[in-house]
């Protein structure tokens, strides 16, 4: 796929990320890995899988490190589409490919993968439960007629990325990214795909506790745009 | 009690201040009068100690070293947020230098690498 970008931040996930981009690079011409400030040579091993890389000196978090990679392609290049994909190998591939059809085929701006329509392998029954609040909580504060928040895998258009601009810390971007749907008049869809946990996945993911900062940084974004 | 309207109408401040991320920092002339006013009044209040409690009284406090208490809490909170908010605005910018240079020395793949992905310098 010629006219797609592929994005892939990464922050110390060296046992993965070559096989991430590599995988990647046998459907995508274009793949940037944005090392947000790793120091197990995360960024070299992107680059020798075949990745453009942007480094971030310091570590920025997911949020800021997806928003270099979408101004690293408004500025410097002219794809249609970019897809963000983890770099921990819970994401595959044909997924990514039947999404970005799916963006051509409805004309939509944002497609949203959802582990909920589709099928999950091995998903802690207590990320599971978290997940579905989070889902609740985005539909009431959203807006948005979705399944699932917090995935990782995501479409979208060119026009899409002039209107977000992610900027909160943490993981709140991922509620920021769907909040700018609605009020920036973007069509979404969403598309079943599959998630794998593995040990490494969930090693590495998120604590289930720290839902309460992303809940914290939300409300004190919300509040503070508001103004 | 003119004291706990005084101070809980401080504390509410500081909970605005906190939600809405902006310091009135533009006032910097007020800033600077009020420091010196706070200056002036400790040169007076270590001359005439007594006076502490003069003032106390007014306000309903029993003591001026409650008093003093009272208000060096406050001056406390106004420097803890006006700290964290100067902070905030220093990772925003420290977060936009980052992306800047990120973007200005990308690095496109070594042609060479392409084909062996699978082997970590080390």
């Amino acid at each position: 796929m010629d006219d797609v970008c592929v994005i892939v931040p990464a922050f110390n996930e060296r046992a993965t990320v070559g096989a991430t981009v590599a995988s990647l690079r046998s459907e995508f011409s274009h793949v940037v890995c944005v090392d947000d400030g790793s120091v197990d040579g995360t960024g070299d091993l992107a680059r020798a899988a075949g990745a453009t890389v942007l480094r971030h000196v310091v570590n920025e978090g997911q949020g800021a490190a997806l928003q270099t990679g979408f101004e690293y392609v408004l500025r410097r290049t002219a794809y249609a589409y970019v897809v963000t994909f983890d770099a921990d190998g819970q994401h595959h591939v044909a997924d990514a490919v039947r999404m970005v059809r799916r963006a051509r085929e409805t004309g939509a701006d944002v497609v949203l993968a959802s582990r909920f329509r589709g099928s999950t392998e091995n998903m802690p029954w207590s990320r599971g439960a978290l997940l579905r609040a989070g889902v609740l909580f985005t539909r009431l504060t959203a807006g948005l007629d979705v399944t699932d928040t917090h995935n990782g895998l995501r479409v979208l258009s060119r026009t899409a990325l002039t209107r977000i601009r992610l900027q909160l810390p943490g993981m709140a971007y991922a509620s920021e990214l769907l909040n700018a749907i609605r009020p920036n008049d973007l069509a979404y869809v969403e598309e079943p795909v599959t998630v794998s946990y593995t040990d490494y996945s969930r090693g590495k993911g998120q604590r289930n506790s720290n839902s309460l900062n992303i809940l914290y940084d939300l409300l004190l974004g919300k509040i503070r745009a508001t103004r | 009690m003119i004291i706990k309207i005084l101070l809980i109408l401080g504390a509410l401040g500081f909970g605005v201040l906190i939600l809405r991320d902006s310091m009135p920092s533009h006032h910097q002339l007020l800033r600077r009068a009020i420091g010196l006013v706070v200056v002036f009044l400790g040169i007076l209040a270590v001359l005439f100690p007594d006076s502490t409690n003069t003032v106390a009284h007014a306000v309903g406090v029993s003591r001026g070293a409650d008093l003093l208490f009272y208000t060096s809490v406050m001056v406390f909170l106004y420097n803890a947020v006006s700290a964290s908010q100067r902070m905030h605005r220093l990772e925003q910018q420290i977060a936009v230098l980052t992306r800047e240079l990120a973007i200005t020395r990308a690095e496109d793949p070594d042609p060479t690498d392409v084909e062996r992905p699978e082997h970590p310098r080390s």
